[in-house]
């Protein structure tokens, strides 16, 4: 049980008794951290979540956005971080699972998805094994649900050995007047059950997720790894969406962390409205199973829906066309309660209130001492440093993860994985960017402007597309939230983001917070994984590679000396220490606006668009003539920077940047427009790649670049 | 025109080939996996995905329906009959063309984008293309190797219908990746025809496959 001493004492005074062990059970799943957001609740508040396209903000089971005046889309990430440390290819699976059920909850149909993930480096075999694993499991589920992944981030370092980090974003496409929620407003509606069989799998799985993991969570924990059955859920999405079709459907959640206990009591506690649950019209899949078990089971590929009871027939004979388990196993009351009935006799009765909205807790928070040291490298020749960098895990291209995903199902993908975003359609003539990225080294030296910078860097991708940002979901990864300096980085990490997200006006529609990352003592770099979704007219859709010989090369944005926390600092000096760069909001916004209006204004003259992240300028313009296959002749003379040295130049991460390559004839106009430091840098062509007197000939960077973690595999 | 679009619970494609069908004007309706008279159809497509979660072997559980008995007596009535990807691997296990597609080389699902090569034009589906022309289609499996005893036979019966161009991703004998039946009615591609039938999406090469169902009856 994770219920503290002051929690019990607070149930016992609202309760005016002592629950009973099968209440306990249900109470302690719904205090976790998991389910209550109790820790986090407070610090989320700073997130700006209004908008004028912002249908359904935070609090629901995904964020819904208008896309176009008929459509919307509804955006959601989740963690599955403790099932796939434990169990990699049922963790994963399942983790694209419960994504998947939350966009279909909202009555939309999941057209997309993403995933972060990060691994200790793969010469550790431990960490090869997670890796192969997770990567499987999401293939083996997403590809049979028959929903495209397209886009993501893969970042490798020691701190994530014993603790990988799995996030999966999903997008859904629901016409607007076909939004459903999770609400049960009408006492006298029936909950119907449907879906996969409630089973023993699971059980706890929500408190297992908010406690640190040790060395022997492997044995202990595994009956809290829930099982996934990606057929089942195919059935379960098409059932569903025929459901919300053609029947009348007031509510629609799915079962997820927390199980029945959950999943009822918040749908009805939303409504100020209760809920009777009947244990044995429950579809079990073993017999014996004790009450306790079958309302905590967190057993996967369920959906509940709230009908009218005139309705049941029609339901029933959808589920009974897909083969599905289907059940009416309870209905909405007017008394606030939700009680638990095995055989008429009530085993349970707890206010809903009290499961759905437990109390805060405010956590103490306390800034940690950074090592101030003062760093001194011996730079290497530039062109053995770039190599290197451009060989880095972290840097090097991931086609062996995403070759493995079906990333064309449901003929949407435009833009292909390995872009800065994916680019999708939704119609004849709209599109969505898409992408989801984050900095844990970054965020490690400097929450504040690593967590800024995580929005900054995703903003940068799908802008850098031809694409404005529409939303922000994020994914906040940490360790355990009872240690105040721990607490002291979530809560800066989160001011930084919503300082960023409010810079653009875009609000962030959903989330989700893993606390506990921790395992045999190692706490994981703080991680916000942000997802940003961006829109765009399909005409104005660009791309990263190198298109034309004698196009001009424009940098955007002006490079700084912020080589701390850097690919090159860590992968060639094996440094993390220093200071991360800083995000400059208003020439953040500036300059997107900039890459926004010059797209507008100058259409097909600008030919290509990559942002400048990891790895900083030197890679960005070698993953261009990598893509393409053709050279470049650049010259760092021009480059708007105050930096000490070309490494620095090449190599530092500095905020609000991209490259972009125009039509010759009009580079000097564009220039013009750029409302922050830009200039001309070179031009594209020949077959080697050349900054100043560095010369490497386009094989040599492709060569480089691929097959680096196939070595491994 | 109607052109049937086989469901098998698990199929994931049938959206895409709907949309296909659809874009070259014909009328593309879903059968459900337990219908077995499919006489009113004019033609039939069996589409990709994991039918029956690919439980036991891709197409294993497909193959045993009442659909399948349906598509029997269509070839019989000398319908064309195309499967894709999932669908392909359903007709080599009933048998209606010749060969297995077995696990890649690679053991892993492989989604990419392929240069093929148009082998024959004789059936309705390839009758739109030249002969060894080269078209661009991605693929997007992992049970894709073509395997045959009889490859020499195949060759010599005109039934390789696609080859790989310039690189073999799964390892299939000779690079086949789509073979047919002797009449040429009953065609199997591991290749979707339906990803690569507009230019947005990368190449609009696959969608002679769709306006040769239709030209093969029109013809009558």
């Amino acid at each position: 049980m994770v219920l503290t001493d002051e929690e019990v004492k607070f149930i016992k005074k609202e309760l005016g008794r002592e629950p009973n062990p099968l209440e306990y059970g249900m109470l302690d799943v719904m205090f976790s951290e998991h389910c209550s957001y109790k820790s986090s609740r407070p610090i989320l508040q700073l997130f700006p979540t209004e908008g004028e396209k912002v249908i359904i903000g935070p609090g629901d089971d995904a964020g819904v956005v208008e896309v176009t005046p008929e459509l919307a889309l509804a955006v959601g990430i989740e963690s599955h971080n403790h099932p796939s440390a434990i169990e990699p290819y049922g963790g994963a699976g399942t983790g694209i699972g419960g994504i998947l059920r939350d966009i279909l909850s909202m009555g939309a149909m999941p057209i997309a998805l993403l995933d972060s993930l990060h691994f200790g480096y793969l010469e550790d075999q431990k960490s090869r094994y997670l890796f192969e694993n997770v990567v499987k499991g999401i293939s083996d589920y997403g590809n049979r649900v028959g929903v495209p992944t397209v886009a993501g981030e893969v970042e490798f370092d020691q701190n994530f050995k014993f603790n990988p980090l799995v996030n999966v974003m999903c997008v859904g496409l629901v016409k607007r007047n076909k939004i459903k929620r999770a609400t049960a407003p009408n006492p006298g509606e029936v909950f119907l059950l449907m879906g996969g069989r409630t089973s023993r799998d699971g059980i706890h799985g929500v408190t297992f997720a908010s406690e640190e993991l040790t060395s022997s969570s492997e044995i202990e924990d595994r009956p809290a790894v829930q099982i996934g059955d990606p057929f089942t859920k195919k059935m379960v999405l098409e059932a569903s969406l025929e459901i919300m079709d053609k029947v009348e459907v007031s509510g629609a959640k799915d079962l997820g962390g927390g199980g029945l206990t959950c999943c009822i009591s918040e749908i009805v506690a939303k409504c100020d409205n209760g809920a009777i649950v009947e244990l044995e019209k429950i579809p079990l899949r073993e017999e014996g199973m004790t009450p306790y078990e079958i309302m905590l089971s967190e057993s996967q590929e369920r959906m509940l829906f709230v009908i009218k009871p005139e309705n049941i027939e029609k339901a029933m004979r959808i589920c009974e066309k897909y083969e599905l388990p289907a059940a009416i196993i309870g209905k909405v009351t007017d008394d606030k309660r939700m009680k638990v009935i095995k055989n008429g006799e009530v085993i349970a009765d707890l206010p809903a209130k009290l499961l759905a909205d437990p109390p805060v807790i405010i956590r103490e928070a306390k800034r940690p001492t950074y090592p101030q040291k003062s760093i001194k490298v011996e730079h290497p020749p530039l062109k053995e440093a770039l190599l290197k960098v451009l060989s880095s895990p972290n840097i090097v291209t991931k086609e062996w993860v995403y070759r493995q995903y079906d990333h064309e199902v449901q003929i949407r993908t435009v833009v292909k994985p390995g872009d800065d975003a994916a680019v999708l359609r939704i119609d004849e003539e709209n599109g969505i960017a898409l992408t989801v990225d984050s900095n844990s080294i970054h965020t490690k030296l400097n929450p504040y402007h690593g967590g800024a910078g995580s929005v900054a860097e995703a903003i940068r991708n799908v802008v850098s597309m031809g694409a404005w940002p529409l939303c922000i979901v994020d994914c906040l990864n940490f360790g355990n939230p009872e240690k105040p300096t721990v607490f002291w980085e979530f809560k800066e990490c989160v001011k930084g983001m919503a300082e960023a997200a409010r810079t653009f006006k875009t609000p962030v529609i959903s989330g989700n917070v893993s606390f506990y990352n921790e395992t045999e003592g190692v706490t994981v770099n703080p991680s916000p994984v942000v997802g940003v979704v961006g829109s765009l007219k399909l005409d104005n859709i660009k791309t990263m590679d190198f298109k034309e010989e004698n196009d001009k090369i424009i940098i955007v944005g002006s490079t700084l000396g912020e080589l701390g926390g850097s690919e090159y600092y860590k992968w060639v000096h094996g440094l993390l220490t220093g200071d991360p760069p800083l995000v400059r909001f208003k020439d953040e916004l500036k300059a997107a606006k900039s890459i926004h209006n010059i797209i507008d204004k100058f259409g097909d003259g600008i030919t290509a668009i990559h942002d400048c992240s990891t790895g900083g300028l030197g890679v960005a313009l070698a993953e261009m003539s990598i893509k393409s296959g053709l050279g470049a002749k650049i010259s760092t003379a021009k480059i708007p920077n105050n930096c000490k040295n070309e490494h620095q130049l090449l190599f530092s991460e500095s905020h609000g940047r991209y490259i972009i390559t125009v039509k010759e004839e009009i580079a000097d106009n564009i220039i013009a427009d750029i409302k922050v430091p830009s200039s001309v840098i070179g031009s594209v062509g020949g077959d080697s790649f050349q900054i100043d007197d560095l010369k490497v000939p386009v094989k040599k960077l492709q060569e480089t670049y691929h097959g680096v973690i196939e070595k491994y595999m | 025109m109607r052109v049937g679009v086989i469901r098998f619970p698990g199929s994931n494609c049938d959206r895409d080939v709907y949309h296909a069908l659809k874009l070259v004007g014909a009328e593309p309706e879903y059968i459900w996996w337990d219908l077995e008279d499919l006489s009113y159809l004019d033609a039939v497509i069996i589409p990709g995905g994991f039918s029956y979660g690919d439980y036991l072997r891709a197409g294993a559980i497909a193959a045993i329906t009442p659909v399948m008995d349906g598509v029997r007596e269509l070839v019989k009535e000398e319908k064309p009959v195309l499967g894709i990807c999932n669908g392909a691997q359903i007709l080599a296990e009933v048998g209606l063309v010749p060969g297995v597609f077995t696990v890649n080389q690679y053991p892993k699902f492989n989604c990419k984008w392929t240069k093929l090569k148009v082998k024959t034009t004789r059936t309705p589906f390839t009758s739109l293309y030249k002969r060894d022309e080269i078209i661009k289609m991605p693929i997007a499996h992992a049970e894709g190797r073509y395997y045959t005893n009889n490859i020499q036979e195949l060759w010599d019966n005109d039934q390789v219908v696609l080859q790989f161009y310039s690189e073999n991703p799964n390892g299939s004998i000779d690079g086949i990746t789509g073979v047919c039946d002797k009449s040429g009615l009953v065609c199997a591609v591991m290749p979707h025809p339906e990803r690569a039938s507009e230019a947005i999406l990368g190449s609009d090469d696959g969608i002679k496959f769709f306006k040769g169902i239709i030209e093969y009856i029109n013809r009558g």
